[in-house]
């Protein structure tokens, strides 16, 4: 059942005034721009025993993302593609609001949503990952943990996604007597079109992009675009109440194009 | 690539169900359906065919769940297991979790939440049938069903997929489409708001195209909404005409 | 013009229905000075005193201070019962508002006054939304019924039983020569040694809740009951 929160953080009417008021002279509490991001950190291969590692952060909200890479059985509807498993946990550790136990319905939002935006996208050519059709692909395992929450984890999410594939290496391999042997050397995993996901917010009547926690809790409907390299969108999520119209849905696009950029240069190459 | 050997539109730019690009299915809208829900509605487009029960508001159980200025608004998607080409499992599945997020988030702008504290209203839909849609075909029943119950709204919601086929949009995408098709948009709008409370997308989609599929989706939504009303009304009206008609 | 239904209209939430001069009741909002429907309703207009009125089809019991209402025991506490009055708010009955004198309550076993499935009459003293309503059966005409049968009926077409000023109700009584017992929750109760008058009652009762919303009601009633050969006065109030 997916449930109105019943607990969660309540911002300060006091706060949340001057969030507003600065809002309509087009500033924000933390003197950024209406669609400026905060500082963005990349750090790849942060974890040794992954095959991928990417621990991002923006402004204070942390990330970290790992990729594991195995030989398994394909879907059987797609005998002769690799297989993406997106998998994000909201723990405790990164919010006193967060629950431990099973995935709840925002974990599993927002896996699913990474997980769109880069099979959309192409982000791993999974078609090279075969080596025998139908009996034996590779099987990326994307993992995402926030550490830290303090607004924006689907941005940061994504980001530390797509870092840590940038930077997979996984272990060539040769087919033998119709087994794959894994050989001693390592390629990069081949990657496609990588999409870089931007958050945008309304309050009122003002788009704001990366909103930070504060913003989050008192935002009027937020959605999430996941933008290409060449000025495609890959995915869309309008998470939370609240709603766009029309008119605003197109600010919001292009809104998440021009900003796109500025992420995409963060990038490792 | 997910078009495979599947043509989903042919040389005379027909669908593999006749369709033009932007035509709609049929569909029809039952209110009232059930007798022991407060509210509900049956839906069937194309295809699919699936059920919208609402009971609330009531008191809510475990009463911690409870919201001390308003009520809490609970859904609950589900998929039978016979109403797809190859069963699906009965337990939750991640994707029926999802919709049941964003199809609450749909409807929730649109209920007075605030006139009943301390309540829980609770949406349960079941897709007895599907063939591409069922979350947005689910949310324009749950819709008719919170009206049905007497439930206070501003306004009721209605919603529909585009998808694509190569660089052709698609209106309300069946299930091949769904499948083997380049995209899928599900939308859902406040008509008289003109608000848009849910927004996804899969594929890609240039800004442009993005634009023409609001525009796409909001003249079926009010198709939709049309029918919408015929169905809360008609009842109503049927009892109206018998009585007056027998007098 | 700013009526956009006729009168009698069936409309649903969101429908626009009037804006100014006229002034929306019922179940109606306004946004930027236009009065929209709020829930399913019939519509009713005033144009003379130029109001719209949303009557709604459905509607849960919401208590309201000094309304009558028809409930059920569910739990008995030390202190109090639980009683379900057919709202999504149970309410509460103290046992100070049902014994005769204060006396030590904790003392007494308070299912041997009521239990669990007992009805009662009684009228809600104190409800605001932040906590659960507050009923007594201290006064005159309240309190456990022993006898009689118990019809549900949607809270929202209580107004169209009871009538104006009870004329309905109390046509209804006379004409039957039952015992009606009318809570404003839905609930009603019919008292009467004659089978067929009860069965009768329950009837009309149904009907008023199926065509509340079809104009000509009461003569539709009183043709109904002539129908079964029982003469309906012509009510004074």
């Amino acid at each position: 059942m997916s449930s109105t929160k019943p607990f969660g953080d309540i911002l300060s009417t006091i706060k949340r005034e001057s969030i507003v008021t600065l809002l309509r002279k087009g500033e924000r509490i933390d003197g950024r721009g209406l669609h400026e991001y905060r500082k963005i950190e990349i750090e790849t291969n942060v974890i040794s025993k992954a095959e991928g590692s990417a621990l991002v952060k923006i402004g204070d909200t942390k990330v970290i993302a790992g990729v594991k890479t195995e030989i398994g059985k394909p879907f059987p509807d797609t005998p002769d593609m690799g297989v993406q498993i997106v998998n994000a946990e909201l723990i405790p550790i990164a919010s006193p609001f967060f629950e431990p136990g099973p995935p709840g319905e925002d974990d599993i939002e927002l896996s699913r949503v990474i997980d769109r935006g880069l099979r959309s996208s192409e982000a791993i050519k999974l078609n090279e990952l075969a080596p025998i059709p139908g009996e034996k692909v590779w099987i990326i395992y994307i993992d995402i943990y926030p550490l830290d929450h303090y607004g924006n984890l689907v941005d940061a999410s994504g980001l530390a996604a797509v870092s840590a594939l940038l930077t997979t290496k996984i272990k060539n391999w040769k087919v033998e007597d119709g087994d794959v042997v894994l050989l001693d050397e390592e390629k990069p995993l081949p990657i496609g079109e990588v999409p870089v996901f931007v958050t945008v917010g309304k309050i009122g009547d003002t788009l704001i992009v990366d909103p930070s926690y504060e913003e989050e809790l008192i935002l009027d409907a937020k959605i999430t675009l996941a933008v290409t390299s060449n000025g495609k969108i890959s995915g869309i999520q309008k998470s939370g109440l609240g709603g766009f119209t029309p008119e605003e849905i197109k600010n919001a696009v292009s809104l998440a194009i021009n900003v796109a950029d500025q992420v995409r240069k963060k990038l490792p190459t | 690539m997910r078009s495979n050997n599947v043509v989903l539109i042919n040389e005379e730019g027909l669908r593999v169900d006749g369709r033009r690009p932007n035509e709609m299915r049929p569909f029809k809208i039952i209110a009232g359906y059930l007798s022991n829900a407060d509210g509900s509605a049956y839906i069937e487009l194309g295809r699919n065919k699936i059920v919208a029960a609402v009971y609330g508001p009531r008191e809510v159980h475990p009463k911690y769940l409870a919201l001390p200025h308003r009520a809490t608004v609970r859904c609950r998607y589900s998929m039978a297991p016979f109403s797809v080409e190859e069963r699906k499992s009965p337990g939750r599945s991640r994707r029926e979790i999802e919709l049941s997020k964003v199809i609450r988030e749909a409807l929730e702008p649109a209920i007075f939440v605030e006139e009943y504290p301390r309540t829980v209203i609770d949406i349960f839909i079941q897709v007895l049938e599907a063939d591409g849609g069922t979350r947005t075909a689910s949310i324009t029943a749950a819709s008719v069903a919170l009206a049905d119950a007497g439930i206070p709204m501003r306004d009721l919601v209605a919603a529909i997929a585009v998808g694509k086929a190569g660089d052709t949009l698609l209106l309300d995408l069946n299930g091949i489409e769904d499948q083997y098709g380049d995209g899928d948009m599900p939308i859902a709008i406040m008509p008289r708001y003109n608000l848009v409370t849910l927004f996804q997308a899969d594929g890609i989609f240039a800004p442009e195209e993005i634009e023409e599929a609001l525009k796409m989706a909001r003249e079926a939504i009010y198709k939709l909404y049309e029918g919408q009303k015929e169905a809360l009304k008609r009842k109503y009206l049927k009892i109206r005409e018998e009585v007056l008609s027998s007098e | 013009m700013p009526v956009y239904v006729r009168d009698r209209d069936i409309v649903v939430p969101g429908e626009p229905l009037a804006s100014q001069p006229f002034k929306g009741e019922g179940a109606v909002y306004v946004d930027k000075r236009k009065i929209y429907a709020k829930a399913l309703s019939v519509v009713e207009i005033d144009s003379e005193s130029k109001v719209i009125r949303a009557i709604p089809l459905k509607k849960k019991y919401l208590p309201a201070k000094g309304d009558k209402v028809i409930g059920k025991i569910v739990d008995v506490g030390v202190t109090h019962w639980t009683v379900d009055i057919n709202s999504p708010y149970p309410a509460i009955l103290q046992a100070t508002e049902v014994l005769p004198r204060p006396t030590d309550a904790a003392r007494m076993d308070l299912s041997k006054i009521l239990k669990p499935g007992d009805i009662v009459v009684a009228k809600v003293i104190v409800f605001d939304l932040t906590r659960d309503p507050l009923l007594t059966i201290k006064e005159r005409g309240l309190g456990k019924i022993t006898k009689g049968t118990l019809v549900q009926i949607d809270p929202a077409k209580i107004p169209r039983l009871i009538g104006k000023k009870g004329s309905m109700a109390n046509m209804i009584r006379k004409a039957l020569g039952v015992d009606l017992i009318v809570g404003k929750n839905g609930r009603v109760i019919i008292i009467s040694d004659d089978r067929e008058k009860e069965a009768l009652a329950i009837l009309i009762i149904r009907k008023i809740e199926r065509e509340a919303h079809v104009s000509g009601l009461t003569d539709r009633i009183k043709k109904f009951l002539e129908s079964y050969g029982i003469e309906v006065e012509n009510n004074a109030q």
